[in-house]
């Protein structure tokens, strides 16, 4: 399949402030928002003014600062890949190295943050989903080092193509329950997780993963993940002398996208670039490709895109990567896309695979089937630019837990 | 014309005696029995119906009705069903009052005006949307007000007075408290607590004050019948209804557990 490589993508749009969003309330224009039933109204105005208190808080600042350094491992570098550039001949490609976090991709950046929080609010019990098992691995992590106890939602489906992350949380002492009900899934993770928090809420808290939910978890989670950007930005002035022409990530739920996007929304001249999961092609239906594909609706607390039927009933999707094998989005990636800051374009499980083993034998990088999206795009966009522009692909985790997935894929056994 | 719901509050009032609210699937057991559900419902009595709307995410939802959303989709069950039964229901009560309770995407994917307007038309009297607070139902609220449907709003165990104030304003023909903190057919109905949360919140509103949740026999409901205007009952009665077959057995699974509750319910009449 071809796809474009280079879509319509104008800069800011007049007059938006995109450090601005969200507002009060969680909106980000149409998008966001606060959608579930009563029960959890107040516990996330709890957790809101508990988060909009220590954010500003320098004591807190500190301490996640602290971890960030000595325990996540950050700064990440950014590392050119001299020999894929070449070989591809167009631009150069950059990576900001994710992968080499503690725990092997960029969710522990949200979770040693909202960890920090949890403690400060007196909670004992982390609730968490996952879906590649990246979020609950760094769930239970943090959880560990705090002393919380921690339990972890996973679709029957995830857990079976997940085992090698499933084995690493309960090494860590959490509980992973498996969620048998819809299409034992991410999706249903997430409704079986807020089901936990309505029933537990006094005593838990509900670690999301990525920038989807009610409010205020899309600005939080995405906030924990511009540590990303804001780092990319720097080092690109200080090693380059200059900003990347463009920036790309693979966006599911779209934590390391919006993680890596939001300190260069308001630079006009970096283009930035969502990578979808275009699964089998989208023309096929499957897919995972919620802004290419997906229409305005309502799931999981926010309004945003999703992918449903012409009943509005949420569709199983599909991905080779389970990580974005979810059939909503970020709120903030719908405004994104809807005032034309950010294009987003399908890669497909194929188009991903062939990326991945590029870039492990040019650079000796085994990237994450869900980061391998954003090096497909990364790679046929650098095709098409002249060498002395940058292209910057967050890499936003290893591979080793695919291994066993790349294996079946190929017909090898292990 | 009146509203139903809030012509049936005033003759409960003046029986003296707390309703009886039933939640069931449209399209569970089978789409073919949603209107005789109905029926056998306010035969065996139901004082009001809510008429639930399948959704693929019923995230406020225990096993019970997640099963019976997942039957009812396996079927293909859209708005399309439920408001074909809604008039199908229609054509032989005119009387009873009908609540159609549901998430929001799919209403919002049919077109929430268009399907207000064609509720209306069914004969439904209200609307809960499980998922919308009324920090998000500006937009919904006026169309049903136009329409004279009302907007059923839910209260919670966690809903701060401040804040349980500010719903109490916009209730529209009740008031639905939630008894615990948790899902629908959760075990873990505290029911003193709830008649003390219930106390509390008499005199919040002008509005009738109904509970549910985890209410799953007689004893149970007398007792928060005591302290309310109507009690709903839910997961008892769709897992009662899960393996009917035809009308006759539809009849016999609700007769199975409803008429205690009724009784119960009328014993309390003048209390």
């Amino acid at each position: 399949m071809r796809w474009n490589v280079q879509p319509e993508n104008p800069g800011p749009a007049e007059g938006i402030d995109y450090s601005a969003l969200p507002d009060a309330r969680g909106h980000f224009g149409p998008y966001g928002g606060s959608f579930v039933a009563e029960t959890l109204m107040a516990p996330l105005a709890e957790l809101a003014a508990a988060y909009e208190r220590y954010r500003v808080d320098p004591e807190f600042i500190a301490e996640l600062e602290r971890d960030r350094r000595h325990y996540v491992g950050r700064p990440t570098p950014i590392y050119h890949c001299e020999r894929l550039s070449r070989e591809v001949g167009g631009a150069q490609i950059l990576l900001k190295r994710e992968d080499l976090n503690h725990t092997g991709a960029h969710k522990i950046n949200n979770t040693v943050g909202q960890g920090l929080l949890a403690r400060r609010m007196g909670k004992r019990r982390i609730i968490a989903e996952t879906g590649a098992g990246q979020h609950g691995v760094a769930s239970a992590t943090i959880a560990a080092r705090l002393g919380l106890e921690c339990v972890v939602y996973m679709g029957a489906v995830d857990i079976e193509r997940q085992a090698i992350n499933v084995f690493r949380m309960k090494l860590l002492g959490a509980t992973v329950v498996p969620v048998h009900s819809g299409s034992k899934t991410l999706k249903d993770a997430l409704n079986e997780a807020l089901r936990d928090w309505v029933t537990n809420v006094d005593h838990t808290f509900y670690m999301i993963g990525t920038v989807a939910g009610p409010h205020p978890y899309p600005k939080m989670v995405r906030d924990f993940n511009s540590v990303v950007g804001q780092e990319a930005r720097a080092q690109m002035l200080a090693e380059y002398g200059k900003l990347p022409d463009a920036v790309i990530a693979c966006v599911g739920g779209g934590s390391n996208a919006i993680g890596i996007f939001h300190h260069f929304l308001n630079d006009p001249g970096v283009a930035i670039i969502g990578a979808e999961a275009a699964g089998e092609g989208i023309a096929t239906g499957k897919h995972a490709a919620s802004l290419s594909a997906g229409v305005p609706g309502v799931l999981h607390g926010n309004r945003t895109y999703l992918i449903a039927d012409a009943d509005g009933q949420i569709l199983e999707t599909h991905s080779v990567s389970a990580g974005l094998d979810y059939p909503g989005v970020g709120p903030e990636h719908a405004f994104l896309k809807d005032s034309g800051r950010a294009s987003y374009v399908g890669v497909t499980d194929a188009q991903a695979l062939a990326a991945f083993h590029r870039l492990a034998r040019t650079e000796g990088i085994l990237a994450a089937l869900e980061s391998s999206h954003a090096v497909a795009h990364g790679i046929a966009l650098a095709a098409t630019l002249p060498k002395d522009r940058h292209v910057l692909v967050n890499l936003s985790g290893r591979g080793d837990k695919d291994v066993n997935t790349i294996a079946r894929l190929e017909g090898i056994t292990l | 014309m009146p509203n139903r719901i809030d012509t049936r509050f005033a003759a409960l009032r003046a029986a003296g005696r707390p309703g009886l609210i039933t939640f069931t699937t449209a399209g569970d057991p089978d789409p073919a029995l949603t209107v005789d559900v109905l029926h056998a419902l306010v035969r065996h009595g139901a004082d009001l119906v809510e008429l639930g709307m399948p959704f693929s995410d019923p995230m406020a939802d225990g096993p019970v009705i997640q099963q019976a959303n997942e039957r009812a989709l396996a079927r293909h069950v859209g708005l399309a069903h439920v408001l074909e039964a809604l008039r199908g229901f229609r054509a032989s009560d005119a009387d009873t009052p009908v609540v159609l309770m549901g998430y929001l995407n799919p209403i919002e994917r049919y077109g929430f005006e268009r399907f207000a307007v064609a509720a209306a038309a069914a004969g439904a009297d209200g609307l809960l949307l499980v998922d919308c607070p009324i920090e998000e139902s500006a937009g919904y609220e006026a169309v049903l007000q136009r329409l004279g449907l009302h907007q059923v709003y839910l209260l919670a165990p966690t809903t701060p007075p401040e804040r349980r104030s500010r719903i109490a304003a916009k209730a529209g023909g009740f008031l639905y408290y939630v008894s615990f903190k948790g899902i629908t057919g959760a075990g873990h109905l505290e029911t003193a607590q709830a008649m003390a949360a219930l106390d509390e919140l008499r005199g919040l509103s002008q509005a009738p004050l109904a509970v549910g949740f985890g209410i799953r026999d007689a004893a149970t409901a007398a007792l928060l019948g005591a302290h309310a205007q109507a009690i709903v009952i839910g997961s008892v009665l769709v897992e009662r209804l899960a393996d009917a077959r035809d009308a006759s057995q539809v009849d016999a699974a609700v007769a199975s557990c409803l008429p205690p509750i009724r009784d119960a319910l009328h014993a309390l009449r003048g209390g």
